[in-house]
């Protein structure tokens, strides 16, 4: 039986209807879910503060046409690897597997795919989330082994270059039992008018420690509109790192639960806006089960007209005692057209916990500047070498530490201390 | 011969006046200390030398070897030769003393080899951990640290003249030494050195050529060295503005609330009130 249904992309006829394929039967479930949702407004409290309205998913088509990956950006010195995916364009482009502890499943008649696609975000958090279940042609399930350490990092390159494109990048890890790894998610596109709708499912179990890492360079004529959803496990560590720099309207939202005893959570990004990009992020540190730590801490910066969201919930479940929770948002506004917004918030169901939320908007401190200036330091290196600073202290603890060195280097030539040797 | 130049300087802090008209010069190798009591305005003149946002000058003048120092930004005012080693040093996370001492010497031509070469070997001289040098400025550093990190870069810059902001507030004995007899070998080299400070004890490293006392914003006497020890058994109190006043207000205050009580006591309060 062959079965045509319509999406709002670009009025786009996709084949869906192969009932013998579990992922495809899963994925024309999910499309006729996210058909029946509207496009989210700026007058929900989740979508407040953002340009949402002027998303028109009509402009841009579907499919999986590939390519070259141009760039690597960033994420260019990371070489000595445990597994390379490339995924360009929707298609999966090279896939290299070099360690035994590690399984990656991309086809979408393996059963791993099946059963691993939604296996975490059990509910599309939105409607993009949706649609990327139900349209996404590259899906990756990694497989860490249990009791298996893989030292080298796991990189991913999600590249876009089709201009009025749209599509659907997945990733499911799965880290079993005592197992630990590093993942490296690098999202890149060149100058194009496109829509990206990633969406990573993350679960650690017993024991379990993933470093999870996103770094986006997209360019300025780029919708992202990411999920990311964590569920950690009894006694393992999750710690999820995004760096973001591009996209003109960029959206993550992170979800990190802690489900088992003894879970904990780390949530940091680093965060550069400049021109006119709009960089949004909305997190949940969820606590359902005791003795569990969460750490968020966020750090950013807006030039330019750029603007920047953070909205964050903590929410302690009632039978979650024993819980410590950290949410920290600082931001530096570095010109007058620049613009944050930073709520964050607290739930708190149980009186046994330790929790503190903290939010900072404001220019570089006068007195650090005043410093720097003391010794001769002109007010311009100053400035630029306290931004360097507020930013040196989080990229120093990112799981890969040649990301780290390439995101500083990044952001002093971006504050104009490229010439200074340092 | 370099020579800092204070002349009926005036600065308000927050739209409040804090100095009144400060007479002062320092010439290379000399050393002056200004001492007084908390809230004279000590720490208010060196930070309006040193130009930090919020201290406005608001009359008179402050020029280095002749030149009006008043209408610079802070970094020419250090690039000219100025220096001010501060009583809190601001943590600066993220910035290394490295970085900012190449960056500051950069412009005058110096390597930033020759300044890592100056650092190791000032750092080793004061007794400063040389690992210091690459973590974030002052944080999480000791009084102490603090100090003999400021004292190093002082000794690193070699201004012709630098502010000494009550260089031995927290620090131990060691240090204050340490940090005392750097800056005081730096003057045989012809460093001046204006020095604000609350105690003696730092003078007796750093023997002062001059002590002005500082007192509401004026400076009230000037003398040789011989005053700093006589402030040290004395105090402040006879520098006092109307001294024999002020113990009147306070036994004026309290007589008046013992009249007051017979007074209501004895009277209708509202006597007045009712007529």
């Amino acid at each position: 039986m062959t079965n045509t249904e319509l999406t709002p992309f670009n009025l786009v006829e996709i084949n869906v209807a192969d009932e013998s394929n579990a992922f495809h039967k899963l994925q024309y479930d999910a499309l006729q879910r996210a058909r029946a949702l509207e496009l989210p407004s700026f007058e929900e409290e989740v979508w407040r503060y953002t340009q949402i309205n002027d998303l028109d998913l009509r402009k841009y088509s579907i499919g999986a046409p590939g390519g070259e990956i141009q760039g690597r950006g960033l994420t260019a010195d990371v070489v000595d690897v445990a597994a390379v995916l490339e995924v360009v364009n929707g298609k999966i482009v090279s896939s290299q597997v070099n360690d035994p502890n590690v399984s990656i499943c991309t086809a979408l008649d393996d059963e791993n795919v099946a059963t691993g696609v939604g296996s975490v975000m059990t509910e599309a958090v939105d409607i993009f989330a949706e649609y990327n279940h139900a349209l996404s042609t590259s899906p990756l399930v990694i497989r860490i082994a249990r009791n298996s350490v893989v030292a080298k990092p796991i990189v991913i390159r999600h590249a876009t270059s089709e201009n009025d494109f749209a599509w659907f990048p997945r990733v499911v890890v799965i880290a079993e039992e005592n197992s630990e790894a590093t993942i490296l998610e690098h999202q890149v596109s060149t100058n194009v008018e496109a829509l990206i709708c990633p969406v990573t499912e993350i679960t650690a179990g017993q024991s379990a420690r993933l470093k999870y890492l996103t770094v986006q360079e997209l360019g300025p004529r780029v919708w992202q509109l990411a999920s990311q959803v964590s569920d950690i496990g009894r006694d393992a560590h999750v710690s999820v790192s995004h760096v973001a720099f591009g996209g003109g309207y960029a959206r993550a939202r992170i979800d990190t639960r802690m489900v088992g005893s003894g879970a904990t959570g780390d949530i940091g990004a680093v965060y550069f806006g400049r021109k006119d990009t709009t960089l949004d992020f909305r997190t949940f540190q969820k606590h359902d089960a005791p003795h569990t730590n969460s750490n968020l801490l966020f750090k950013g910066a807006v030039d330019d007209r750029s603007r920047a969201i953070y909205t964050g919930m903590i929410r302690i479940e009632p039978d979650a005692s024993d819980v410590v929770a950290y949410q920290t948002n600082r931001n530096l506004k570095l010109s007058d057209e620049a613009w944050v917004e930073s709520v964050p918030n607290l739930e708190i169901e149980n009186n046994d916990v330790k929790c503190s939320h903290a939010s900072a908007v404001g220019p570089v401190d006068a007195d650090q500047r005043f410093y720097l200036e003391s010794r001769g330091v002109p007010s311009e290196v100053a400035e630029a070498l306290v931004v360097r600073g507020f930013f040196a202290e989080v990229l120093e603890d990112l799981p890969i530490p040649s990301v780290g060195t390439k995101t500083l280097e990044r952001i002093s030539e971006l504050l104009s201390l490229e010439g200074v040797s340092l | 011969m370099v020579k800092l130049v204070i002349e009926g300087l005036e600065a308000s802090v927050g739209g409040k006046q804090i100095l009144r008209g400060i007479n002062l010069e320092v010439s290379s190798g000399q050393v002056h200390a200004v001492m007084g009591p908390n809230g004279a305005g000590k720490s208010t003149l060196s930070n309006v030398i040193m130009g930090r946002p919020g201290y406005v000058a608001t009359a008179g003048s402050v020029s280095l070897d002749g030149t009006d120092i008043l209408s610079l930004a802070t970094w020419e005012r250090a690039q000219l030769g100025l220096f001010l080693a501060m009583q809190y040093p601001t943590e600066v996370p993220g910035v290394s003393i490295r970085d900012t001492l190449s960056l500051a010497l950069a412009s005058r031509g110096i390597s930033s080899q020759t300044v890592v070469d100056r650092l190791s070997d000032e750092a080793l001289a004061i007794g400063l951990n040389p690992e210091l040098l690459d973590r974030s400025l002052n944080v999480d550093l000791s009084g102490g640290e603090k100090k003999r990190n400021e004292t190093a870069q002082l000794a690193v810059l070699q201004p012709s003249i630098a502010i000494l902001d009550e260089l031995d507030s927290g620090l131990d004995i060691d240090a204050l030494k340490a940090c005392a007899e750097r800056i005081e070998a730096l003057t045989k080299n012809e460093l001046g050195v204006l020095c604000i400070t609350h105690y003696h004890r730092l003078l007796d490293y750093l023997p002062a050529d001059r002590v002005h006392i500082l007192v509401d914003g004026k400076i009230v006497e000037s003398a040789g060295p011989e005053l700093a020890v006589e402030l040290e058994a004395e105090g402040y109190s006879r520098f006092l503005p109307d001294k024999q006043d002020a113990s009147d207000g306070v036994s004026v205050a309290i007589g008046g609330l013992s009249l007051l009580k017979p007074s209501l006591a004895n009277e209708d309060p509202f006597a007045d009130l009712m007529a």
